[in-house]
């Protein structure tokens, strides 16, 4: 195990913390990054949840945020898609560049920015409408198709989500009426019917059983070939299982950011390495 | 020793089991006795005005339902313009009411930034604890005159004269009349209908929203495709509430209508609805025809009452199964 810098092993508090953060150990470049944060700081009312956060997203890797509750990793999630945007009290400083643009400017087209940026959450929540329309709801916000080219864009979204064999027989039902792990599935189904570029996913397993939990993961895995998925996970084995590059966050502050292998088995930072291996969180 | 003590706790348990039973078996027939009690009052007030109305149908047969005139002194009375101005003023607060009562909701619940949402909802609430009397007063000293002098030429002028509808806003502006009853019911229905709008659509789960602005919807479509489905029990619910009061209002109504028996075809004319007919002329009703007609009258307005709600909740089971029985 490598202790490169014995001066920050032992850092405890928070402020002794923020400070070791402002330093990375060790440079994670990522060519060609998909999303790029710069200095970002996230407020809600007068409390900062995140402190000048800089990080890169490789293109069509899988991304993960760990850290203990309240760390700020679904906070620097939502901020990604502006979904905290619903709430006047919150806001972000500094840039997330996304195609060139920085999404934080005030003029961004927040419906084009969700068109490219989908979101699944922890809880599933499938829309009060059938299986079908679940899914052709939000592509008819953005396209016009022909009754035959819907049909076929749901099966399209169901089969990516390894939900069309579950449920071809029951689209006309209520979305809310199939299993958990199933609308989970559904949801993921309906943020990639709109073929987004990235997908934000905030816990997506936490509510799930250990085979849906599977499924999703897998599902992750074959994901990854067309979109690049951020996931935000308290579980860390997860991480280890879906992820390319795994950024440990705390407190408000990003820890460490490496491929995920490298974060694994040869963390950089003491705190690291306690959370991974199980003596804090 | 032992056993003993044993013996004796286990005594004391089903000593304990027993008086646990008997308590569930006094709170269950306690809960049930009043159940049953609501049931038998609703069966009793049928029943007596199923009792005292038949004088009424017996004299007059159908004639009591289709007929329009209301002669108390030749002892001939019927039904017709009091149902009609009962449902056309109802009608009319409903068109007026649920709109303006949606829109105040949203507002409170999607848009209105946070230092507006509590006086706003406050106000609304304020609104609902008005006694109806002051509507009435209100409506007949202050809203009836300027409607009279001001909007109600300016309607006839420039409504009155168009084909079909032109007919419902002739006549000279008097300021009370059907169509102000309607407006004055409307602004009475608005605080309760908004009211429990407001509350159904703070149910929504919150992170149901965030999933359809997660894929690009704008408030409305959120509003129109989310909030709605997911509310349109408690929806319905709150222009049901809304109708009843309107359907069986009194004073204000009785203040503003004018309180004629003659059926016209204007929504300015001077009308009349059932419960404004049975304040009116309760306690001037002398001999057994009358005071039996104006409880016949009252077992009108009780079973239009009751149709409506069952049409209500008809429509609620219908929309549930054609969504494929969500819930």
């Amino acid at each position: 195990m490598s202790q490169p810098d014995t001066t920050l092993t032992h850092a405890v508090s928070p402020e002794v913390l923020a400070g070791a953060a402002r330093a990375p150990l060790r440079k994670t470049v990522i060519e060609k990054p998909r999303l790029s944060i710069r200095q970002l700081n996230f407020f809600y009312g007068s409390f900062q949840a995140l402190r000048d956060i800089n990080l890169d997203v490789a293109e069509r890797q899988v991304t993960a945020f760990i850290g203990p509750s309240g760390c700020g990793k679904s906070t620097l999630l939502r901020a990604l898609n502006r979904i905290y945007d619903l709430y006047p009290e919150q806001r972000a400083t500094g840039e997330i560049l996304l195609d060139g643009a920085n999404i934080l400017d005030r003029a961004q087209d927040l419906n084009s920015l969700r068109a490219k940026v989908g979101m699944v959450f922890q809880k599933p929540t499938p829309f009060p409408m059938s299986v079908y329309d679940n899914i052709a709801f939000g592509v008819r916000l953005y396209e016009r198709l022909s009754r035959s080219k819907m049909d076929d864009r749901v099966e399209w979204a169901l089969r990516k989500a390894a939900l069309w064999e579950e449920v071809k027989d029951k689209l006309r039902q209520g979305g809310t009426r199939l299993s958990g792990g199933q609308q989970q599935r559904l949801c993921i189904a309906r943020a990639i019917a709109v073929k987004p570029e990235v997908l934000l996913l905030d816990e997506p397993a936490s509510a799930l059983d250990p085979i849906s939990t599977l499924k999703i993961e897998e599902l992750i895995a074959e994901l990854k070939s067309d979109y690049t998925i951020v996931i935000v996970t308290h579980n860390m084995q997860q991480a280890a299982r879906v992820s390319d590059y795994t950024a440990f966050m705390y407190l408000g502050n990003l820890v460490e950011y490496a491929d995920t292998s490298t974060l694994f088995t040869n963390p950089a930072r003491k705190q690291t390495e306690d959370y991974i291996t199980g003596r804090y969180g | 020793m032992n056993s003993a003590l044993v013996s004796a706790a286990s005594h004391a348990r089903s000593a304990r089991q027993r008086r646990s039973a008997a308590a569930d078996a006094l709170f269950h027939n306690v809960t049930r006795g009043a159940a049953l009690v609501v049931l038998a009052l609703v069966i009793a007030i049928l029943v007596v005005l199923l009792v005292q109305a038949w004088p009424a149908f017996h004299a007059f047969g159908w004639h009591f339902l289709t007929g329009s005139e209301w002669d108390p002194v030749h002892q001939r009375f019927s039904a017709l313009s009091s149902i009609c101005g009962t449902l056309v003023t109802s009608l009319i607060a409903m068109l007026i009411a649920v709109p303006v009562s949606f829109g105040i909701a949203l507002f409170i619940t999607e848009l209105a930034p946070n230092w507006l949402r509590r006086p706003v909802s406050t106000a609304i609430e304020l609104l609902a604890a008005i006694p109806s009397i002051i509507y009435g007063m209100w409506g007949l000293f202050v809203f009836a005159p300027l409607f009279g002098e001001y909007l109600q030429p300016w309607i006839t002028a420039h409504i009155g004269n168009w084909p079909l509808v032109g007919v419902l806003f002739q006549g000279p502006p008097m300021g009370i009349g059907i169509f102000t009853a309607g407006l004055i019911l409307a602004i009475m229905v608005i605080p309760f209908i908004s009211a429990v709008m407001r509350d159904v659509f703070e149910l929504v789960p919150p992170v149901l929203k965030e999933s359809a602005y997660g894929v690009g919807c704008t408030t409305w479509e959120v509003v129109r495709h989310v909030v709605l489905p997911y509310t349109r029990v408690g929806v319905v619910g709150g222009i049901m509430l809304g109708l009843g009061r309107a359907l069986g209002e009194t004073m204000a109504v009785t203040f503003v209508i004018g309180n004629s028996h003659t059926l016209g075809l204007s929504l300015f004319n001077a009308g009349n609805t059932i419960s404004s007919t049975l304040a009116n002329e309760f306690s001037e009703a002398v001999g057994r025809t009358y005071t039996s007609s104006l409880i016949a009258l009252g077992l009108i307005l009780f079973l239009i009452t009751f149709v409506v709600l069952a049409i209500a909740k008809l429509l609620l089971v219908r929309m549930a199964r054609r969504e494929g029985g969500k819930t």
